[in-house]
């Protein structure tokens, strides 16, 4: 659905994309993920016509949007990063706006109330723009995509300012979205993208990091294991004691501390188990565990590890250009 | 391209930009109309039209300083631009907009006229041909107004901008008294738009001067469209 092959683009001796290559297949939502200034919305910016590459290709449903922009625009929804919207303009009128804008042909009170329906607008579509609080807002810029029911929806940190709540509002609106529409977001949280992607591209200084499925990256990561123990006792000879335990691969201090107990991260080599090991090799010095739990390795740690090495070591998988 | 039209229009109404615009036009030629013509006792109109041209300085930025200006401190270009619509119908749009507004506050300020028409005999021919010329005149600095604000996104900067090139542009007209060369007097007045007004407030519709202001009118639309495509690039 969405083709970009070798973008390029700098600003002035500032190469914020260096031969970007991805594409995504229809009704599948893509996670861009990278930290601030990574390439993201320039990425996004250039997908939709808004930007223009130094060098390479986008096609959206195979046209090419620097030669047929008006026929690619149409096929795109875009939420920019600051959603646009006009404060002097009431949300409904605003909406036939954006309707008329994009040239639709649908029924349009319909169209545009099915809109409001599904971004749950319905409410406030007499309410001006600029009253309006930032997740009225940001789901008024989601639903500005949505007109128009474009095959692509682009969306650039959607989530962004919103509260926990309203995260997870957005987060199961695009799920649904992604059922009948391409979707590319971005963003820099990453169990975001975990929670909502199929697959993920992460960027970092403009390069392609790294483009998995979502599941396969988890899964990579998963294979090894990591606990996490609270143990009450001195912290240096704690950390021997678990070292030495069998199959440990390596122990360290997360630096908390409660009272006479601190924290520590424990891994062991791939598929085997050390809390019994470490269980018996504590009560041997009767320095008492008080907390146990297993900690699976979420996107930020494989995020890091990218970032730091370009390769997720010891996982298996290599970095892809 | 009527979208962004009716959006632009509903802008003016909205806001009290468009109601500052035509209201501060009409005080003002309301004040110039009755020193020059009422208290002249004179239906001698010329003056009247001289006056306002200079009005015309600080009345254009007002109108033009937040058409693209805005958008870009709102980041509500990105709409437009991503939008499938051509980069020459968002501009077109935006000046005919304002256009409209400008036309529509001429018309009422035409009123004057008939005031003036049941009190004394005014050369109708001379009311028509400076009508005619200041509206031309208009276009053009609304056209320049515009570029200027496409190239910031501060509306003041675009004013006071505005405001510094229109006064140049008519102060071009002053310095040929102090000219000597015959060729560069003739060059200057081919060149300012105060000069080439003159034909007008005789009543005389004078062709090349309106096809000389719709094409600087043409030129800095063109300008301001390539900023948007030069800004893409960039």
């Amino acid at each position: 659905m969405i083709e970009v092959e070798h973008l390029v683009k700098s600003y002035g001796t500032n190469l914020a994309l260096d031969d970007v290559s991805f594409s995504v297949g229809e009704r599948e939502i893509l996670g861009l993920l990278g930290p601030n200034g990574a390439g993201k919305s320039t990425a996004m910016n250039i997908m939709t016509g808004y930007l223009s590459a130094n060098a390479g290709t986008v096609r959206i449903d195979g046209i090419d949007i620097l030669e047929h922009p008006g026929e690619a625009k149409k096929r795109i929804g875009f939420l920019p990063e600051t959603p646009p919207l006009y404060g002097d303009m009431r949300v409904e009128e605003y909406l036939r706006f954006v309707y008329e804008l994009k040239q639709c042909t649908y029924n349009r009170d319909a169209h545009l109330e099915e809109v409001c329906r599904v971004t749950r607008l319905y409410d406030a579509r007499r309410r001006i723009i600029k009253n309006l609080s930032t997740g009225y807002r940001q789901r008024l810029g989601i639903a500005q995509a949505l007109v128009g029911n474009p095959k692509v929806l682009i969306l650039d940190e959607p989530t962004v300012g919103l509260d926990p709540k309203q995260i997870i509002e957005v987060r199961n609106l695009i799920r649904t979205l992604g059922r009948e529409h391409t979707v590319i977001l971005s963003s820099h949280i990453l169990s975001e993208v975990q929670a909502v992607c199929d697959r993920v591209v992460i960027l970092d200084n403009g390069k392609v990091l790294c483009d998995e499925k979502t599941n396969s990256i988890s899964r990579a990561v998963q294979q090894n294991t990591r606990i996490r123990v609270r143990v009450c006792g001195p912290q240096k000879e704690v950390l021997e004691a678990l070292r030495a335990v069998p199959q440990v691969s390596s122990a360290m201090a997360t630096g908390e501390r409660e009272r006479d107990s601190f924290s520590y991260f424990v891994e062991s080599a791939p598929g085997t188990d050390v809390r019994k090991g470490v269980f018996f090799a504590m009560a041997q010095r009767e320095w008492p565990i008080v907390g146990m739990e297993e900690e699976g390795y979420s996107l930020e740690d494989v995020f890091l590890k990218l970032t730091e090495t370009g390769d997720l070591s010891g996982t298996g998988k290599k970095r892809r250009k | 391209m009527l979208a962004i039209y009716k959006r632009e229009m509903h802008a003016y109404f909205t806001t009290p930009a468009g109601y500052i615009f035509m209201a501060i036009f009409l005080c003002a030629a309301g004040f110039l109309f009755s020193l020059t013509t009422l208290q002249e006792q004179s239906s001698d109109v010329s003056m009247y039209f001289q006056l306002l041209m200079l009005a015309y300085i600080v009345l254009i930025p007002l109108l033009t300083m937040r058409s693209f200006a805005e958008e870009k401190r709102n980041k509500t270009e990105q709409l437009l631009l991503t939008a499938p619509v051509s980069l020459w119908s968002m501009v077109l749009a935006k000046f005919l907009a304002a256009f409209t507004l400008f036309l529509g506050t001429v018309a009422v300020s035409s009123l004057f006229f008939v005031t003036l028409g049941m009190y004394a005999e005014p050369n109708w021919g001379r009311v028509l041909g400076c009508t005619v010329g200041m509206i031309l005149i208009g276009i053009c600095f609304i056209a320049i107004g515009m570029f200027l604000s496409s190239l910031t996104e501060n509306q003041f900067t675009a004013a006071i901008t505005t405001i510094g090139v229109l006064c140049g542009l008519v102060m071009l007209a002053m310095l040929n008294g102090f000219l000597n060369s015959y060729v560069l007097r003739q060059i200057l007045n081919w060149i300012s738009i105060y000069s080439r007004y003159s034909n007008f407030t005789m009543g005389i519709f004078d062709f090349s001067s309106a096809v000389y202001y719709l094409s600087m009118c043409a030129v800095f639309l063109f300008l301001t469209k390539r900023v948007y495509e030069k800004r893409r690039f960039a």
